[in-house]
């Protein structure tokens, strides 16, 4: 059973149930403010934390410390007065702070006096030749499967690609006996000298012996092949092999299952339907909003907490999230507020959580070749569009992503440029001589998850009905 | 630095790339001047009607002549702008809108003006075999259609630079002024001279027109547009209803646009408009009641353009009440797209002939004048 917001005004509404919605709602609770939680999923937890109310994994090493953290802040949560609505999808998010919301079929609408959005990050395209072919998924998607239902791959599988999340899939693949053949490691070699003057900070960071000993795990059990610098999926209608080159040799081997991972980036388009302002990162390679301190976005009233504010990873999110709601309690009650962690404590923790992150961005900072496809592969999956048709867009005047829209339709499929936006401004920008924050993104609008015709049209009815006729 | 143009046409609109595209072919050398970029507002994001169906009288004339264009629309732009012609239809819902089809239709015969036919119930059934069966008639236009309004625009912005236009993009016409016998205009450091101006800045014009001792009640609207998923392919032409606020088209592809005409709220300094879900649910209830085949579709994107709305629904059009070498192209009032390409055939000839063939007389700006009002 669903049920619709309890309420057409709440003080606080968050957007996703992730580390830093979970925390954002506790905090917001705790100060006494009437807050909404509102989650896509079937449960709490985010990606990090999928599943962390219901997992069949029972085994808490085989998911490893860190996940069951998501445990104790669910907990909090439930112990609050916040409301929470899971299988809430938020389809629009505007300006005056109105928020249009699908629960169980059915469309509502609430009006909040501040919104938090962590909406958290997604997995950054990986446009090789071959990579929509039936057979190849994102490593993120595979981690779905594992934590929600303990399914892990019993084919041929390669995992490729790059970052600490690839590592963690691999050694939670392996604790559940799932079968990997080879890893493909497409890390730059020259990212490790770029690291290096990092390396320091990241060295008294939590990442550190966690991630070296995870990547230790994993290099017992499995063939690595480091300095990948090229990556194609081949199969006819379905992946038969992955071919790759390294240290200047080629490659090929047959495969059932290929893995494709290199790093997250944030899911911008719930905040950039609403009009927040977003630049582009050089570091992180990826549109971040433009924020305060607190969190608080270009559009009064909203705040982006998590690694939608910029990939930052659950302890950070955590952190992110609590300074953003207690800035909300800040506002609108101060007497209350006063009674939170103070905010020169968590800004304390924000810095602690951080440590090493520039050093895991300058070190898993994707290549340049699987970022910014060529010739036939695909960039647009919704579409059909290539990297050529792009290029040839380019050609008769489309001068970004939104002229390219009208050549090609380009980012108009369902996915609304969630799996492509990244690729068509970097490839704009190369093809064009400018830099992505010149070449922009799709103009993103709502809804920002597709919403059937007839749920739009159950919608209760408005004054404008009855106006007079004017046509388009 | 001061650059010597023979026109400078401020606004990248489907009616300022005409009219500059026009005013190549009539040798003209002009800077078209557009602050965003060539159809980045109402023109690229509107419905796409290339309809003469249901027009006001004094602009049939300009829509007929506009027709026309469209029809060899790739002999003047190098592109199809996937221009089709499936007729657009009206629908009436009940007798008495049909019985005010008839006296329209009548009315339009009287005047000279064949284009619009009345349709009987049967008629309306071949053409649109999923209207609802209770809907008695109607009216067509058999050569409407659609077209891609922003691969439209891009294509007449294009070939007009083809053609020797200079296309300044991303900075807005400023300090626009007259001295010395002609029109003098910055954009960013530089700066345009020309004995003629043309205002075709859609929502912007009207601070033009005002600014230069002309003020038009114009407001600033944005209709808001939707489009669903694909569904399986069931009608051709462009569907609008005589009652309520309704149009709709399905593409090849087998997407289906529903506009008629409900507003969002613009921001025009931001750039920006707030959808007004209220308002697109009514839209929806009306798809979903008129074709069921539509009620699982999914609606993927909604959106609006900024516009500018005269009070009397019609356009602003042709040379200014006040100042010599100045003419107005503004204030479509949300059905200009199909009128660009005739617009800017009709502005060139104004501008280089100092009149026209076309019957224009009464889109003239003077009809706001105080003394007219």
């Amino acid at each position: 059973m669903t049920f619709a917001p309890k309420r057409e005004d709440y003080d606080v509404v968050v957007i996703g149930a992730g580390p830093a919605g979970l925390a954002a709602a506790a905090t917001s609770a705790e100060a006494g403010l009437s807050t909404l939680l509102l989650d896509e999923n079937i449960g709490p937890g985010g990606q990090v934390y999928r599943a962390i109310a219901s997992t069949p994994v029972i085994e808490r090493n085989q998911l490893g410390a860190d996940y069951w953290v998501g445990a104790d802040l669910v907990q909090a949560l439930r112990a609050s007065n916040a409301e929470i609505i899971q299988r809430a999808t938020v389809w629009s998010l505007d300006r005056n702070l109105e928020i249009a919301v699908s629960v169980g079929g059915a469309s509502a609408f609430v009006k909040a006096r501040r919104v938090i959005v962590a909406t958290g990050a997604l997995e950054r395209p990986f446009p090789i030749p071959g990579w929509t072919l039936p057979g190849v998924m994102t490593a993120g998607a595979a981690q779905t499967m594992l934590k929600s239902s303990a399914l892990v791959p019993d084919g041929r599988t390669v995992i490729a690609g790059q970052g600490p999340l690839l590592w963690l899939l691999a050694a939670q693949i392996l604790r559940l006996g799932g079968r990997i053949n080879r890893i493909l490691d497409t890390t730059e070699r020259g990212n490790y000298f770029a690291a290096l003057p990092r390396a320091f900070a990241f060295l008294t960071s939590p990442y550190f012996a966690k991630g070296l000993a995870m990547m230790r795990e994993v290099r017992a059990k499995v063939q690595v092949v480091p300095g990948v610098t090229e990556l194609a999926a081949s199969g006819d209608g379905q992946l038969a092999s992955v071919s790759y080159v390294a240290g200047g040799k080629r490659e090929a081997i047959p495969t059932d299952l290929l893995l494709l991972h290199q790093g997250v980036v944030p899911n911008v388009n719930l905040a950039m339907a609403a009009g927040v302002e977003h630049r582009w990162d050089d570091l992180q390679l990826c549109w971040s909003p433009v924020l305060d301190q607190n969190g608080n976005s270009s559009v009064a009233g909203i705040a982006i907490a998590g690694d939608g504010a910029g990939i930052g990873g659950a302890g950070a999110a955590v952190v992110r999230g609590r300074i953003a709601a207690r800035a909300a309690a800040e506002a609108l009650a101060p007497a209350a507020a006063a009674k939170l962690p103070p905010m020169a404590a968590l800004r304390g923790d924000l810095v602690k959580a951080e440590r090493g992150r520039i050093f895991l961005d300058t070190l898993f900072r994707p290549a340049r070749q699987f970022r910014i496809p060529s010739g036939d592969t695909i960039v647009c999956r919704c579409e059909e569009i290539a990297a050529k048709d792009i290029l040839d867009a380019v050609a008769i005047g489309a001068t970004g992503p939104n002229q390219l829209k009208a050549y090609r339709r380009a980012g108009m499929g369902p996915c609304q440029g969630r799996l492509c936006g990244l690729t068509v401004t970097e490839l704009m920008a190369q093809a064009r001589g400018k830099t992505p924050q010149e070449i922009g993104y799709y103009r993103l609008r709502a809804p920002v998850k597709p919403i059937t015709l007839a749920e739009l049209a159950a919608v209760p009815k408005s004054e404008a009905d009855v106006k007079a006729v004017v046509r388009g | 630095m001061t650059t010597n143009v023979d026109a400078i046409v401020v606004g990248g609109g489907i009616h300022g790339c005409s009219t500059a595209l026009h005013l190549c072919l009539a040798g003209m050398k002009p800077v078209l001047i557009e602050k965003d970029y060539a159809g980045r507002h109402a023109s690229g994001v509107n419905a796409g009607g290339v309809r003469q169906l249901a027009r006001h009288v004094p602009e049939i004339p300009l829509s007929i002549r506009s027709m026309e264009i469209w029809e060899k629309i790739s002999e003047l732009v190098d592109d199809d702008c996937s221009f089709e012609s499936y007729g657009q239809v009206l629908v009436a819902e009940n007798e008495d809108e049909l019985a005010a089809c008839r006296a329209r239709v009548a009315e339009l015969n009287a005047l000279g003006f064949v284009h619009e036919e009345l349709i009987d119930a049967t008629e309306l059934r071949r053409l649109v075999p999923a209207a609802a069966d209770t809907c008695p008639g109607g009216v067509v236009s058999r050569r409407d259609g659609a077209a891609n309004p922003a691969q439209t625009t891009t294509a007449f912005r294009r070939k007009a630079e083809q053609l020797g236009a200079t296309v300044c993009e991303g900075a807005a016409a400023t300090n626009i002024r007259h001295s010395d016998g002609l029109w003098h205009v910055d954009v960013g450091d530089r700066s345009y001279a020309a004995p003629v101006l043309v205002n075709a800045a859609g929502a912007w014009a009207g601070s033009i027109a005002a600014a230069l001792g002309e003020p038009v009640p114009v407001e600033t609207v944005a209709p808001m547009l939707m489009i669903t998923s694909r569904v399986p392919h069931f009608i051709d032409p462009v569907v609008i209803l005589r009652g309520r606020k309704l149009s709709f088209k399905q593409f090849k592809n087998g997407t289906v646009l529903i506009g008629g005409g409900h507003l969002a709220t613009p921001y025009q300094d931001r750039n920006e408009t707030v959808l007004d879900w209220k308002s697109l649910a009514t839209s929806a209830r009306t798809v979903f009641e008129l074709f069921p085949v539509m009620r699982d579709a999914t609606i993927m994107r909604a959106w609006a353009g900024i516009e500018a709305k005269t009070m009397d629904d019609l356009p602003v059009f042709g040379p200014s009440a006040r100042h010599k070498g100045l003419y107005h192209q503004f204030g479509f009032s949300l059905h200009g797209f199909q009128l660009g390409p005739g617009a800017g055939a009709v502005m060139a000839e104004l501008i280089v002939n100092g009149g026209t063939q076309t019957r224009i007389g009464d889109l003239g700006i003077d009809r706001f004048h105080p003394s007219t009002l």
